[in-house]
């Protein structure tokens, strides 16, 4: 019997010597996967417009009826993305966002992707409604951030060309 | 029997009237055959292709004629060697469609995939996008793939305004022509058609403004792609983000059903509104069509200068209150008032808050002075006799029957009846029209009279003379082959309007024509289904207004009154005599309409309004009221159908039902506890108006079987309307189909016939008014003050196009711009555009350049 006890105080023992698997969350964080699930970015062209077109279909996916889209119209004294139309509201209550990712499925111009960022904690329901201001990046280093003044005709097309199948 | 025809679709054997087209029989058997061009409302055309099913006929022998057999007893059957358009191929005996064989499968395929050749499937962006039939179909019949070089799709513009209410997006278009055939084929505007051909093939406008068509926003809902979108609705919601809600129209006296669909608004607040109006299909009523003022003006509902608290005057300053000070406050003031008060109401409420005004008046304040505050026609009490009959449809008169149209111009007044008048004079009813000028309902007329100014009285007095002499006059007399053809009918529908006609004048031609309906004394026209008088009332409820009583000298159910109180024109000289010590206005706005001058000698005055018209600007105590949208209650229309509306939209601040601000004020003066549904008013007012006897809010609402099949799942095939899920309404008894009706007396009535050029007012359907002026997307089109003349006249007057004179109109200036107007009569002058007069008057131009 007092061979045994002797045998697990060992364990312990060597498990003292073992680097720890804890880490000091949150000064320091571990990296994720690539294809984690984490809060939604709204995504941007290159040139600074906004990928998102106020289409809704996100919302329409939404399993949770998490997203609130309202719509409005571009002009070329104000475009805040290719096309026609932009997303006007974009709300994501996340809350209710279970991070199935339909949405990112869904979405005709790549614009909305769950990114790495779980850190989502609120101290009122509110605040757990993330607005547009919130989940869109920022203006891309040679974009120009929106409204954007453009020329007439360049951008009259809210998705992108098909292409032949290969 | 005879006129049936069985034919076997897919197996399955239909019987169907003769005539029918093999798409509409097999949509009666619940067999979708898809459809793009192809409309049940409108003539075939077989441009699209999609209907493409196997059509076999039986095989006769050529020298028998008899039917050929195969050895198992069945007839032979040809299908021939192509497949045929469903949509333009009539149904004969014995004939076998196909509609699920692969030949047919591959041409549903083929012809998708063509039409999806140059379509920009911009579908997410798309405000058709969820109930479009070129999606949907895809989906049911498409491929999924395509031979098509994706590089070879046409870039076109998608934002072409086709004037102020519809955009073109050139890419979707799928050159259908329901749009065009809608504006040539059902409303005879032909303002839109198509232009080059082949892939460069463009729908353009021809007319200036562009679409210049009171029913445009209609081809946006039979329109299939998103080719068609409304102004009023871009980009507005997703199709399937909206709820429906079942609404009635707040400004046509023929009751067009609506649906109103809404959906909550972070631009709005979190509040619910009404993002677009579409038709509510009732075949009686309005079909499946409604025009732009049904369609567009709505915002007024929702306008950030409703009132949203009751106002109370202290110190000369209108301020905020509470309800409970002002119902005390009201209450207190009228109470033991009796004669020395007086109520003016609008036709535009309810009948619930119609029946509780007089309620509220008669018994609570002991008042017998009660009408509507701007009443320009009379006759409500004929209809009540002699009206159309219940179970009337206007869309079953055809050959043989016979309408009359006295003194309207329906395109303007209410440009549903004008539909369905042309399409009745197309389908070969005799149309006969007694007007004082040129209307854009002549074209379709057999008869047409035209007399001047003042004398429309005694024009209906010949016809009426006319059709009672049987003797055939030795020389062709317009108005004796006119009345000939009227009274010799089998149905005789009557409409009349105010057009430059006082109110005398009116009820004079109300009982003209009643007495023309009662002509054929043992069997008068009157009291059958498809006949009776419709009058063209100015608003919604007019029609209402009578039946609950708001007359001076009649209570709900048209009973006559003892003592007859004042009636509008005596309370406002009351008001300025100071006979009439406290007014109360309901709806009605008396001082902004011109009626009233000023508060006169009033010590109080009780508005309860939507808006801070110029009458509550005067007002000692305003309580605001709900619009139609945000409650329920019933309308009754000229064709005495009463119909449900339901609430759509929260209340705005603190408004409450008309109803129910008029019971509580009545509960301080006695008059019991407040209901506490408008259903419960309903319920009074069925015990109370004989008429509405056996009606209740549950029998409003039900609903039968219509054709064409129209709805949700059913858009490739009708369009967007809606289907009626909440009632059809119900049509009240005339007096002359229980009994029979004395004919009416018609004294003569003093008519003012002035001498040189005779001035009338004609109303036009974008007239500028509080609630209109609230549509943002109409304001290019309201209706500009505009004087036409002859040229004749023009001349003498020393004025020309474009002349901006000032009118005199009783005593005010009204400036207009002149347009000459060569149909007019010589010595007819026409304002147009501007608050209404009655009567004529003589032109008198002061100022011109």
């Amino acid at each position: 019997m007092f061979g045994e006890i002797i045998k697990g105080l060992g364990t312990t023992l060597k498990h003292l010597f073992m680097p720890p698997v804890t880490i000091q969350y949150p000064e320091q964080k571990r990296p994720v996967r690539t294809r984690f699930k984490g809060r939604h970015e709204l995504k941007r062209y290159d040139n600074g417009l906004e990928r998102c077109i106020g289409c809704s279909l996100c919302a329409a996916a939404c399993p949770a009826d998490a997203i609130f889209v309202e719509a409005s119209e571009n002009t070329d004294e104000a475009r805040y993305s290719p096309g026609e139309r932009y997303a006007s509201t974009y709300e994501i209550n996340m809350l209710r966002c279970i991070f199935c990712g339909y949405c990112e499925d869904a979405c005709p111009t790549q614009a909305i992707v769950l990114e790495h960022n779980y850190e989502l904690s609120f101290y009122d329901r509110a605040s757990a409604i993330y607005t547009k201001e919130m989940l869109i990046v920022d203006v891309p280093v040679n974009g120009r951030a929106t409204p954007q003044v453009v020329e007439p005709g360049v951008f009259t097309r809210s998705i992108p060309d098909m292409e032949n199948p290969k | 029997m005879s006129d049936l025809i069985t034919l076997t679709i897919d197996g399955t054997a239909v019987s169907v009237p003769k005539g029918t087209l093999v798409v509409d029989a097999a949509k009666k058997i619940g067999n979708d055959i898809p459809v793009f061009c192809y409309h049940p409302k409108l003539e075939p055309v077989g441009m699209c292709r999609m209907c493409l099913v196997e059509i076999g006929l039986p095989v006769r022998d050529r020298a028998t004629g008899e039917l050929v057999l195969n050895a198992d007893g069945t007839p032979q059957v040809n299908f021939g060697r192509t497949l045929q358009t469903g949509c333009t191929i009539v149904v004969s005996e014995g004939m076998v469609v196909r509609t699920n064989t692969q030949p047919v499968d591959e041409a549903r395929e083929s012809v998708i995939e063509f039409l999806l050749s140059s379509h920009p499937l911009d579908c997410p962006i798309c405000d058709k996008g969820g109930e479009c039939p070129l999606q949907n179909l895809t989906m049911a019949h498409g491929a999924g793939t395509t031979q098509m070089d994706y590089s070879l799709k046409l870039k076109m513009d998608k934002h072409v305004p086709l004037g102020e209410l519809i955009y073109l997006d050139r890419e979707r278009c799928i050159q259908c022509a329901r749009c065009i055939r809608f504006q040539e084929e059902i409303v005879d505007d032909p303002v839109i058609r198509f232009h080059n051909r082949g892939r460069s093939l463009e729908i353009v406008t021809l007319s200036d403004p562009g679409f210049d068509s009171y029913w445009s926003g209609n081809t946006t809902d039979i329109c299939p792609v998103g080719a068609l979108t409304t102004s009023d609705f871009r980009f507005g919601a997703r199709p399937w983000e909206l709820i429906p809600v079942a609404s009635i129209s707040v400004h046509s006296p023929a009751g067009a059903n609506l649906t109103f669909s809404t959906r909550r608004e972070a631009k709005s607040g979190g509040r619910s509104v009404i993002k677009r109006v579409l038709p509510r299909q009732n075949e009686n009523v309005n079909e499946i069509w409604i025009h732009d003022r049904d369609r567009f003006v709505h915002q007024f509902a929702d306008a950030p200068d409703r009132l949203q608290k009751p106002l109370i005057r202290k110190n000369g300053q209108l301020v905020e209150a509470g309800w409970e000070e002002a119902i005390e406050l009201v209450a207190h003031k009228l109470n033991g008032l009796g004669e020395k008060a007086a109520g003016l109401s609008g036709d535009r409420l309810s009948n619930e808050d119609l029946f509780l005004f007089q309620k509220f008046l008669r018994q609570g304040v002991k008042t017998p002075h009660l009408d509507l505050g701007n009443r320009t026609i009379m006759g409500g009490d004929v209809t009540a006799k002699v009206g159309i009959s219940s179970g009337s449809n206007l869309g079953e008169l055809g050959q043989g029957d016979a309408i009359v149209v006295v003194a309207s111009d329906l395109h303007e007044e209410e440009p549903i009846w004008w539909l369905r008048v042309k399409q009745a004079a197309q389908r070969g009813a005799t149309l006969v029209i007694l007007s004082a000028r040129p209307t854009r309902l002549d074209k379709f007329a057999s008869h047409t009279i035209y007399y001047r100014p003042g004398e429309a009285v005694a024009t209906t007095r010949q016809l009426l003379n006319a059709a009672k002499i049987a003797v055939e006059t030795a020389e062709p007399d317009p108005i004796k082959t006119a009345a000939d053809a009227l009274i010799n009918a089998q149905n005789l529908v009557a409409f009349y309007g105010a057009e430059g006609l006082t109110l005398a004048e009116t009820d004079t031609i109300a009982r003209l024509l009643g007495n023309l309906l009662l002509v054929k004394g043992e069997q008068p026209h009157a009291g059958r289904k498809n006949n009776g008088l419709i009058a063209v009332w100015p608003h919604n409820n007019t029609q209402g207004a009578w039946d609950m009583g708001i007359h001076p000298a009649f209570g709900p159910g048209y009973k006559a009154l003892d003592i007859p109180g004042k009636d509008a024109a005596a309370i406002y000289a009351g008001v300025q005599s100071g006979e009439i010590s406290a007014l109360y206005v309901a709806g009605t706005d008396p001082i902004g309409d011109g009626l009233l001058a000023d508060r006169g000698k009033l010590d109080f005055l009780v508005v309860q309004e939507l808006f801070l018209t110029e009458t509550a600007k005067l007002a000692d105590v305003v309580l605001p009221a709900q619009s139609w949208a945000e409650r329920d209650g019933t309308f009754t229309s000229g064709e005495r159908r009463v119909q449900r509306y339901y609430p759509a939209i929260p209340p705005v601040g603190e408004s409450r039902e008309d109803w129910r601000i008029l019971a509580q004020i009545g509960e301080k003066l006695g008059l019991g506890k407040t209901p506490f549904a408008a259903s419960l008013v309903f319920k009074e007012v069925a015990t109370a108006v004989p008429a509405y006897k056996g009606m209740d809010y549950r029998s409003l609402a039900r609903v039968e079987e219509q054709w064409p099949i129209i709805g949700r799942s059913d858009l490739y095939y009708g369009g967007t309307a809606y289907d009626n899920k909440h009632g059809l309404g119900q049509q009240w008894a005339a007096a002359a189909e229980a009994a029979a009706v004395e004919s009416f007396d018609t004294a003569d009535t003093p008519t003012n016939q002035p001498d040189g050029i005779r001035l009338i007012r004609a109303a036009a359907l974008f007239t500028p008014g509080t609630l209109i002026n609230h549509a943002e997307v109409l304001a290019e089109r309201l209706a500009k003050p505009t004087l036409w003349v002859n040229e004749a006249d023009a001349s003498h007057l020393q004025v020309a196009d474009g002349y901006v004179v000032n009118v005199a109109v009783n005593g005010r200036a009204v400036p207009a711009i002149v347009q000459m107007n060569g149909k007019l009569l010589k010595g007819t002058a026409v304002l147009r555009g501007v608050p209404y007069f009655p009567g004529v008057v003589q032109l008198e131009v002061i100022g011109n350049r």
